[in-house]
């Protein structure tokens, strides 16, 4: 299974993320230029977290028209997986790969701390190494992570199992206190109408070895391989 | 061609919670500003375009906000003025 993942200008979690799918994982992964017109390959595309181009007019407005982003979502349109993580899950709704839009935090300020999450439905592709219910302690580090759609599609995302994070307590339970930017429903990390596109503002890729703090984040990338091989 | 100056004021849609209007309205409070009832704050986008008319080059900056200025999601955006240089 061969990973392949995008450095923008200002990405700053492409290393992080080759590390994690690499070294932990034992899979094959590329650094794919944000020029290039090549996906080289790979099954799986990375949009890692960063600041891509400043975050100048919006996050992630700008990456969007990217050369790459052409080939990545002619590939996410043939039913390739994506995963948008943080800056590459802003990336991924301008696109249009996701629905919905990440704002401004609601208490204005960058935060930078382990969360808990809460996984939500199992049955997908990103998802199938852990259980409804597991929570899992991974890190956020954004500025502009609150996900916001009109009432209709959020009401569609629930209905169709496609929230598969949402930030919770160390209990596991929903707690405004425990929301660290406002998002609606205290959504984390959703997956497109194709289950095939995921994006989430915590970084399972910062949380793949003990030493790290936690390796809660590896079951992503785990049950991808494990999806390929089945 | 004529030149055109074109100003588009793009601004958070209404009933999307604005945290940023919200702190700078908290602040003119304690300013004591207390007639300042919803901030709301937005982007000012002004450029230059060459157009055959002024309507042309506000046709063409409307698709230029539906394509990336604005995000239709979360913001709505006014073509504020047209003007020939």
């Amino acid at each position: 299974m061969k990973f392949g993942i995008v450095t923008f200008p200002g990405s700053n979690c492409d290393y992080d993320a080759h590390h994690a799918v690499t070294d932990e994982l034992g899979a094959e992964a590329v650094y794919l230029w944000h020029k290039s017109h090549d996906l080289e390959g790979v099954d799986v595309v990375i949009l890692p977290g960063g600041f891509s181009y400043g975050d100048y007019l919006r996050a992630g407005a700008i990456a969007r028209f990217s050369p790459i982003m052409r080939e990545v979502v002619a590939h996410a349109r043939r039913g390739g997986p994506v995963i948008g993580i943080c800056n590459g899950f802003q990336i991924a709704c301008e696109a249009g790969l996701l629905p919905g839009a990440l704002m401004r935090n609601v208490g204005l300020q960058f935060v930078s701390a382990p969360v808990h999450l809460r996984v939500e439905n199992s049955d997908t592709m990103f998802t199938n190494r852990y259980r409804v219910g597991d929570v899992l302690r991974l890190p956020v580090a954004h500025g502009e992570g609150r996900y916001t759609d009109d009432a209709e599609n959020i009401q569609r995302l629930e209905d169709e199992g496609r929230v598969l994070f949402r930030y919770v307590n160390a209990k596991g339970d929903l707690d405004p206190a425990a929301n660290p930017n406002g998002s609606v429903n205290a959504i984390a990390g959703i997956v497109s109408a194709e289950g095939n596109v995921l994006g989430l503002m915590p970084h399972p890729e910062r949380a793949v070895d003990p030493l790290l703090g936690s390796a809660d984040g590896l079951g992503i990338f785990q049950s991808m391989m494990a999806h390929v091989s089945a | 061609m004529s030149r055109f100056r074109v100003a588009v004021n793009i601004s958070p849609r209404q009933g999307i919670l604005d945290p940023q209007g919200k702190a700078v309205a908290d602040a003119l409070h304690s300013l004591e500003f207390p007639e300042v009832r919803d901030v709301r704050v937005g982007r000012f986008v002004v450029m230059q375009v060459e157009a055959a008319s002024a309507d042309a080059a506000s046709e063409r900056v409307r698709e230029m906000c539906d394509r990336l200025l604005a995000n239709p999601v979360v913001e709505d955006y006014q073509i504020a003025s047209v003007e020939e240089t």
